[in-house]
C-alpha cells in the first residue's frame, strides 16, 4: 500500500516551513520513526520523523523549497500489510530551557499537541489526477459564488469567505459583494495607529550593471517582516549615555581570574540584563506592551529578557526568563547555553518568545552608538556598544576611564523622553558602581 | 521595443485551442497579434491528432455497436464492410476543414500566422525559423507560450518498429490489425482502444494500476468496465509490460501479471500511458521562465510565469491537460495583459472519456470529497429508473451528485452513460454557481431525456425521487 507521508505541524502557529535537507532518496528503505527531513520553520530547525516503515516511491520536495504544514513529503510502499501505524509523527525538538519551570509546561503541553496521528492513504490510487478541485489549496470548498460574482470580488479585492451570501445555502450574489463593499467602506476607519507601508517596485539594476539575487533564508524573511512591522508601527527615539564600567569591568576580571577558564562566563551581557531588570522594576513602563485596539498599556509583570546573538544564519533573539529571579551567575550560565544554541540552530520556537526587554550588544565588534529597532510588541531594546578607555575628569583629576556606549530606543507612544532618560541614567548608575548593582537588585 | 524584423504587442507560441483562442481574444481587444505555429494546420494536437478526428472515429465505432445492438431489437445489418481508405478520408475532411475554418477566423482577426518555429532569445525577443531554414527575430511586449504537450513515449518501448505506435499514430489508421496492444488504461488508450474493437481489431487493454481511469470514482467506472470487457479481448490489470520486441511476424510483448500470459504477439501495440509538456527546445533557458519538477511552465492563478513579459497557458502549463481548461487559460492570460481582474479560479474542468458508455465527471469526486474529510451527501440515481434509458435499452449508466451536506450545495457531479459529455455541462454551470440541491430539483427538465436523471438525483437530497425509490434505513 502507498502512503503519503505528509508535513506534520512543526511547532504551534507555524503554517509552512523551508526544507533543509533531504535525508532520504527515491529507492531507500526506511524504518519506521526515521529521520527523514530537516526543516527551517520561522527561526528553529526540526527533524521530521516519519512513523511508517517501507521503500520510498517518490520525494515530492528538495532542499530550499518552502513547504506548507499538509503537503505530501514522501510517498512511501509500506510493507504490505504490516502497516507499521507507529505513534504519530513527531518533530524532534530541543528540551525546553531546564531551568524555567514556568516555560517548561506549555512546551510540554504543545508538543502532546502537535502529535498529529498517522494519516491514512487514501483508498483510491494515489497517481490519480483529479480534474478540478486542485486549484482550491485548501480542504474546504471555494466560497459559493457564481465566475462573475468572483471576478467582482478579486476587481474590488474582495474575499469572499469574509462575504455574507443572501443566497440558498448562502450563495454569494454580485449584490452580496457591493453590500460587503459599502458596509466596510461605511465602518469607522479602523483604529490602527500606523499601517506598514508596502514599498514601490524595485527599477530595473541591469540598466546600471550587472546584480546577483539570493533568496532571504527563514530567518531572514522572519526578521525583515518583524522590523518592518516594528520599525512602521513603533515611533522610534534612541537616546544615548556614557556608563563608566571601570569598576565593574575589574570586578569581573577578577573574578574570571579567580575562576578559571572553566568557570562561569560572566559576560557584560548578563550584568546589563541584571542592571536591566533593576532599572525595568524602577520604571513599569519599559517593561509593557501598548494594546493598539484598547490603548491600554499592558504591564507585565515578569521579566523576560531577548539577548540578540548573531550566528551564521542571521540574527536570532533567545530570551532569558525570569531574570529577576535568577543570580547573576546562573543569567551567564544561560546567556552562554542559548548563545550556542542560537549557532548550532538549535533553539526551540518557544526559547524566543515571550521578552519583555531586548539586549543588543555590539561591543564585539566596535562602533560607537547605534539605534537599535524596539522590537514589536516590546516598548524599548538596549543597545551597548564597545567599551572604550577614554580620559575623564574625576574630581579635578585626569583619569583614565572605561566608558560604555549606551542606546537605548523606546517606543514613544508609551515613554517620554523624560523618562527614557531617567531609565538610561538609572542604568548607567548601576553599571559604574558594583554597589549600587548589588544592594538594588 | 528592441530592433528586430518582426514586431509584435503579443506574441503566442502555439496554434492549439490554448494558442489560437488567445490570439483571438487578443486581437478582438484591438492588440496587434503574431501566431506563431510550425504545424501546418492550425488547431493543435487537439484539432489534428486528438480530441477531434478521435471523436470522429468513436462516432463510427458507436454506429457500429449500435448496429450490432440492434439485433436484440429485430432489426438485423449483415456484416458491416468497412472501407478503411473512405473511412481515414472522411475523418481528415472533419480535421481540414475545421484548420481551415480557424486559419479563415485567424484572418478576418488579423492575426498574424507566422509558419515558423519559435524560440525565445530573451525575455523580448523570439527567434523564428522557418521551413526553409530562413530566420527572424520577433521583437514582442508580452508572449504566450501554448506550446501543449506530446504522448509520453519510454525508451524502453522505442524499439524503432512502426508498428508500436502513440496515439498520433493510431489516429493514421494505416490499418485494422488483427491484434492490438493497448499500453495504458487511461482515457486515450480506452477511446482508441475502442475504436479499433468496433473497426475489428482484438484488443487488450494492459494497466498498471488496479482500475482503470484512476480519477474517477469507481461506481461510475464499474458500468463502463462492464461493457468494455465485451468489446474488448482483454483488460489485464495490474500488469506491467517488461519489454516489446520486433519481430517480422508481429511485436511480442513480455507481460507480467496475475491474468496475463508471459507473452504474447501483437499486430500493433498502442503506448498511451500519458502525455509530457512540450517545454523544452523553445528557448525558456534565455528567459525567467521556470519549470516545476515534472517539466511543466511554473504558472500562477494569472497564468504569469517567474518572466513578467511571459505567460504560459494549456498542457505545457500543468495538469490537467484537457483543450477546454486550456481555452479557458487563454481567455485569462489575456484578460490579465489588459489589466482586467481575472484568475483561473475553476471549480469544475469537465473530465470527459468519449467511450461508449461516455463518463463524465466534474468538481469533487466521491473519493475526493472523503478524502478531505468534508461532510457530503452522495446521491446516485440509476438508469434503469429512467424512462428514456430504457426506450434506448441504456440502462447500465449511473447519474451521482455529490452534496454538501450544511448547505446543500453541488460539489460534484458524475454520469457514466451515452451522452455523459455532454450532460456534464449542467454539473458544471451548477458547481461554479454554487447552485443547491433545490435549484436542480425544481428546474423542470424535459421528459424524457436523459438530464431528468439530474434533476431526479437532486430530489432525492429531500425525499424520494419519483421515480426511484429507496427504502428507509
Amino acid at each position: 500500500m502507498a502512503i503519503e507521508f505528509k508535513l506534520p505541524e512543526v511547532s504551534e502557529g507555524v503554517v509552512s516551513a523551508d526544507i533543509a535537507e533531504v535525508h532520504v532518496q527515491e529507492g531507500d528503505i526506511i524504518t519506521a520513526n526515521q529521520v527523514v527531513a530537516e526543516v527551517e520553520t520561522e527561526k528553529a530547525l526540526a527533524e521530521i520523523e516519519c512513523p511508517h516503515a517501507g521503500k520510498v516511491l517518490k520525494v515530492h520536495v528538495k532542499a530550499g523549497e518552502s513547504v506548507k504544514i499538509g503537503a505530501p513529503l514522501l510517498t512511501i510502499e509500506t510493507n504490505s500489510d504490516a502497516v507499521a501505524s507507529a505513534p504519530a509523527p513527531k518533530p524532534k525538538q530541543d528540551a525546553p530551557v531546564q531551568d524555567s519551570p514556568a516555560a517548561q509546561a506549555p512546551a510540554a503541553a504543545e508538543a502532546k499537541a502537535t502529535a498529529t496521528p498517522a494519516t491514512p492513504a487514501p483508498k483510491a490510487p494515489v497517481a490519480t489526477a483529479p480534474p478540478a478541485a486542485e486549484t482550491s489549496a485548501t480542504d474546504r470548498p471555494p466560497a459559493p459564488a457564481g465566475p462573475a460574482t468572483r471576478r467582482l470580488a478579486r476587481d474590488l479585492g474582495v474575499d469572499l469567505y469574509q462575504v455574507h451570501g443572501s443566497g440558498p445555502g448562502g450563495r454569494i450574489s454580485q449584490e452580496d459583494v457591493q453590500q460587503y463593499v459599502k458596509a466596510r467602506l461605511s465602518a469607522p476607519a479602523a483604529a490602527g495607529i500606523a499601517g506598514p507601508v508596502s514599498a514601490p517596485p524595485l527599477p530595473d539594476f541591469s540598466e546600471f550593471g550587472p546584480t546577483r539575487r539570493e533568496a532571504l533564508n527563514k530567518i531572514g524573511k522572519t526578521a525583515a517582516q518583524h522590523l518592518g512591522t516594528s520599525w512602521s508601527v513603533i515611533p522610534h527615539v534612541t537616546q544615548h549615555d556614557l556608563a563608566d564600567i571601570t569598576d565593574i569591568e575589574l570586578a569581573r576580571k577578577m573574578f574570571l581570574q579567580k575562576t578559571g577558564k572553566n568557570g562561569p562566563k560572566v559576560t557584560m551581557t548578563a550584568i546589563a540584563i541584571k542592571a536591566a531588570v533593576t532599572a525595568l522594576k524602577a520604571f513599569p513602563r519599559f517593561n509593557s506592551s501598548l494594546d493598539p485596539e484598547t490603548m491600554e498599556i499592558v504591564y507585565k509583570q515578569y521579566y523576560h529578557i531577548g539577548v540578540a546573538v548573531d550566528t551564521e544564519n542571521g540574527l536570532v533573539v533567545p530570551v532569558v526568563r525570569d531574570v529577576d529571579k535568577k543570580t547573576l551567575l546562573q543569567i551567564a550560565a544561560e546567556v552562554t547555553e542559548l548563545a550556542a544554541k542560537a549557532r548550532d540552530r538549535k533553539l526551540g520556537m518557544n526559547e524566543m518568545k515571550g521578552a519583555t526587554f531586548t539586549i543588543t550588544n555590539l561591543g564585539g565588534i566596535g562602533g560607537t552608538y547605534f539605534t537599535p529597532i524596539v522590537s514589536y510588541p516590546e516598548v524599548a531594546i538596549l543597545g551597548m556598544s564597545r567599551g572604550q578607555s577614554q580620559l575623564r575628569l574625576r574630581e579635578g583629576e585626569l583619569e583614565e576611564r572605561l566608558m560604555l556606549p549606551l542606546s537605548l530606543s523606546y517606543d514613544h507612544r508609551v515613554v517620554n523622553g523624560a523618562d527614557a532618560a531617567r531609565f538610561i541614567v538609572k542604568l548607567s548608575a548601576l553599571l559604574s558602581d558594583p554597589f549600587t548593582l548589588l544592594s538594588e537588585s | 521595443m528592441v530592433n528586430a524584423d518582426l514586431q509584435a504587442e503579443i506574441v503566442v507560441l502555439g496554434a492549439g485551442p490554448g494558442g489560437y483562442p488567445a490570439a483571438f481574444e487578443a486581437a478582438d481587444h484591438g492588440k496587434q497579434v503574431v501566431l506563431v505555429s510550425d504545424d501546418v494546420a492550425l488547431g493543435g494536437v487537439c484539432l489534428n491528432r486528438g480530441c477531434i478526428p478521435s471523436k470522429a472515429l468513436l462516432h463510427v465505432a458507436k454506429l457500429l455497436h449500435e448496429a450490432k445492438e440492434a439485433a436484440h431489437w429485430g432489426i438485423h445489418f449483415g456484416a458491416p464492410e468497412i472501407n478503411l481508405d473512405q473511412l481515414r478520408d472522411y475523418k481528415n475532411k472533419v480535421v481540414t476543414g475545421l484548420t481551415g475554418g480557424i486559419r479563415g477566423l485567424g484572418k478576418a482577426r488579423k492575426v498574424q500566422l507566422e509558419e515558423a518555429r519559435g524560440s525565445f532569445l530573451s525575455s523580448q525577443l523570439m527567434e523564428l525559423t522557418y521551413k526553409d531554414g530562413s530566420k527572424k527575430t520577433l521583437a514582442f511586449e508580452q508572449a504566450i507560450v501554448a506550446t501543449g504537450s506530446q504522448p509520453a513515449m519510454p525508451k524502453m518501448f522505442q524499439i524503432g518498429d512502426d508498428r508500436v505506435m502513440d496515439s498520433t499514430g493510431a489516429l493514421e489508421l494505416k490499418d485494422v490489425p488483427g491484434k492490438l496492444l493497448v499500453i495504458g488504461g487511461g482515457y486515450i488508450g480506452l477511446e482508441m482502444g475502442s475504436v479499433y474493437a468496433a473497426l475489428g481489431s482484438e484488443v487488450t487493454v494492459v494497466e498498471m494500476l488496479d482500475g482503470l481511469l484512476p480519477g474517477a470514482d469507481r461506481d461510475l467506472v464499474r458500468p463502463l468496465q462492464k461493457q468494455l470487457e465485451q468489446q474488448l479481448h482483454a483488460i489485464l490489470l495490474k500488469t506491467k509490460v517488461l519489454g516489446l520486441e520486433a519481430r517480422p511476424e508481429g511485436i511480442l510483448a513480455r507481460l507480467e501479471g496475475e491474468n496475463a500470459p508471459a507473452e504474447a504477439l501483437f499486430d500493433r501495440v498502442l503506448i498511451s500511458i500519458g502525455r509530457r509538456p512540450n517545454a523544452a527546445n523553445i528557448g525558456l533557458e534565455n528567459t525567467k521562465v521556470q519549470l516545476d519538477d515534472k517539466g511543466f511552465i511554473k504558472v500562477n492563478r494569472k497564468m504569469q510565469t517567474d518572466d513578467p513579459a511571459i505567460y504560459a497557458i494549456g498542457d505545457v502549463a500543468g495538469e490537467p491537460m484537457l483543450a477546454h481548461k486550456a481555452t479557458r487559460e487563454a481567455k485569462v492570460a489575456v484578460d490579465v495583459i489588459l489589466g482586467l481582474p481575472a484568475e483561473f479560479d475553476a471549480q469544475a474542468i469537465p473530465a470527459v472519456v468519449f467511450t461508449d458508455p461516455e463518463l463524465a465527471w466534474c468538481g469533487l469526486t466521491e473519493a475526493q470529497a472523503k478524502d478531505r474529510g468534508l461532510d457530503v451527501s452522495v446521491i446516485r440515481f440509476p438508469w434503469a429508473a429512467s424512462g428514456r434509458a430504457q426506450a434506448i435499452d441504456r440502462t447500465e449508466g449511473l447519474t451521482k451528485l455529490i452534496f454538501e451536506n450544511k448547505t446543500e450545495r453541488i460539489l460534484g457531479m458524475g454520469i457514466v452513460g451515452p451522452g455523459a459529455g455532454e450532460m456534464i455541462a449542467e454539473g458544471v454551470l451548477a458547481v461554479e454557481t454554487a447552485a443547491v440541491a433545490r435549484d436542480l430539483a425544481e428546474s423542470i427538465h424535459a421528459h424524457p431525456t436523459l438530464s431528468e436523471t439530474i434533476m431526479e438525483s437532486a430530489e432525492g437530497m429531500f425525499a424520494q425521487a419519483t421515480h426511484y425509490f429507496r427504502p428507509k434505513k
